[in-house]
């Protein structure tokens, strides 16, 4: 079928019809010739601002406890599994947690996410986890989210009730490859701890993470997985290779096939908060305001977990000179 | 000296293998890895022997 046939079709399915665009759909787009790719991302960018509006959420984010993980995830440079330039370190007290804090507030965010390198976090991490959130909402009226990876149902349901608005619990990719990046715990695992958090009724912030040599079929299996799950927020990572990780030698992606698969996401979640998240400096380099127009509507500010983001006056200017307002986009779906 | 990118000997590596967005993860004294703690607008890297690294010589 011809490329401006099928964007005609799914114009009419998400913003005529309000209809969700089949997994069948996604995959024609999906392989769009790349001269279309700007049309695609056009199209994405409609259906963004119909569904989500001009604004964009902006995040920083703290590595609470660096490195020493037990689990294997082939990506992380934090995984013990694996001989990285990553040493473990011990837990940040509260001044310290409080400080990046006021750093993200300085930086115009409307969210703070602490993320701790943890299979899943013990009873008393969980009530420093607590208190943390009493304190920086107290000091600097930030959202609290949080990232301390699988969790029991009593933990999540302590966590929504002192506060924690939103848990971060990445699907990763899809469930068929999940086993070749995975090894210390199922796709399953993931996918219970998400839903947990939705019945907790905390926002579920379920991310993504490209390039891994996951096939086109299965990015398509992932959107259809993410969609059952039903995140209010998915952060898109793009492999940043780490040395010393089992994927310390991939290449990152082409920076257009990057845009081609926001442009999908938002095609497939129309309604998510499609966050810019690791890996976004080094794959998509000059395409980065491009993104903006092709379906992100947040973005991390600022340093990741394990590396630095770029400058975060040039995102400002970035949202600035494209008349996107920065608000906060917490909503319940 | 060593490279704060990879721990090498200098001779060895002449510090490519550091990106632009990387973190120095060695020391440049002793090659040990350094204690790296990021935040949202800035980063501290300590060796537990020799402190703050001297800044990373290109
Ligand atoms: S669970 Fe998180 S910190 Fe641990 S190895 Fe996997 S991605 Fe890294
Ligand atoms: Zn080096
Ligand atoms: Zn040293």
């Amino acid at each position: 079928m011809r490329t401006s046939t099928l964007l005609d079709e799914a114009r009419r399915a998400v913003l005529g019809g309000g209809r969700d665009l089949s997994l069948e759909e996604l995959r024609g787009l999906a392989s769009l010739p790349v001269e279309d790719v700007p049309s695609l991302a056009a199209l994405a960018h409609e259906v963004r601002l119909d569904r989500c509006g001009p604004e964009v959420e902006v995040e920083g984010i703290l590595s609470a406890k660096t490195g020493g993980c037990p689990e294997d995830c082939h990506f992380c440079s934090q995984s013990s599994k694996f001989e990285t330039p990553v040493r473990p370190t011990g837990y940040l007290d509260m001044d310290q947690v409080l400080a990046a804090a006021r750093e993200t507030k300085e930086l115009g965010a409307s969210e703070f996410c602490i993320v701790m390198a943890l299979r899943g976090p013990d009873e008393r991490t969980i009530d420093n986890v607590i208190e943390a959130t009493k304190v920086i909402q107290d000091e600097t009226g930030l959202n609290v989210a949080a990232s301390l990876g699988i969790l029991t149902r009593d933990q999540a349901e302590r966590l929504a009730a002192g506060g924690v608005h939103r848990y971060n619990h990445n699907l990763e990719t899809s469930r068929s490859f999940f086993p070749e990046i995975v090894s210390t715990h199922t796709w399953d695992e993931r996918f219970e701890t998400c839903s947990m958090v939705r019945e907790t009724g905390m926002e579920l912030c379920c991310g993504a993470l490209l390039g891994m040599g996951e096939s086109t079929d299965q990015r398509i299996e992932l959107l259809g997985q993410l969609r059952e799950v039903g995140p209010t927020e998915v952060p898109l990572n793009f492999l940043n290779p780490r040395p010393g990780t089992p994927l310390g030698d991939r290449s990152v992606m082409e920076p257009l096939d990057a845009i081609r698969w926001i442009a999908l996401f938002r095609l497939a979640l129309p309604e998510v908060i499609l966050r810019y998240a690791g890996g976004r400096e080094v794959t998509l380099g000059e395409l980065q305001a491009m993104g903006m127009t092709a379906g992100i509507n947040a973005l991390i500010v600022g340093n990741y977990l394990t590396t630095l983001g770029r400058q975060p006056l040039q995102d400002i200017k970035m949202l600035a000179d494209l008349k996107m307002p920065i608000g906060a986009l917490s909503k319940v779906i | 000296m060593y490279c704060s990118g990879c721990g090498r000997p200098e001779s060895e590596c002449d510090g490519a293998c550091l990106r632009p967005l990387d973190i120095p993860r060695f020391c440049s004294e002793c090659a040990r890895k350094l204690d790296v703690q990021v935040t949202p607008q800035g980063y501290e890297a300590t060796c537990r022997t020799h402190g703050e690294p001297a800044p990373k010589r290109l």
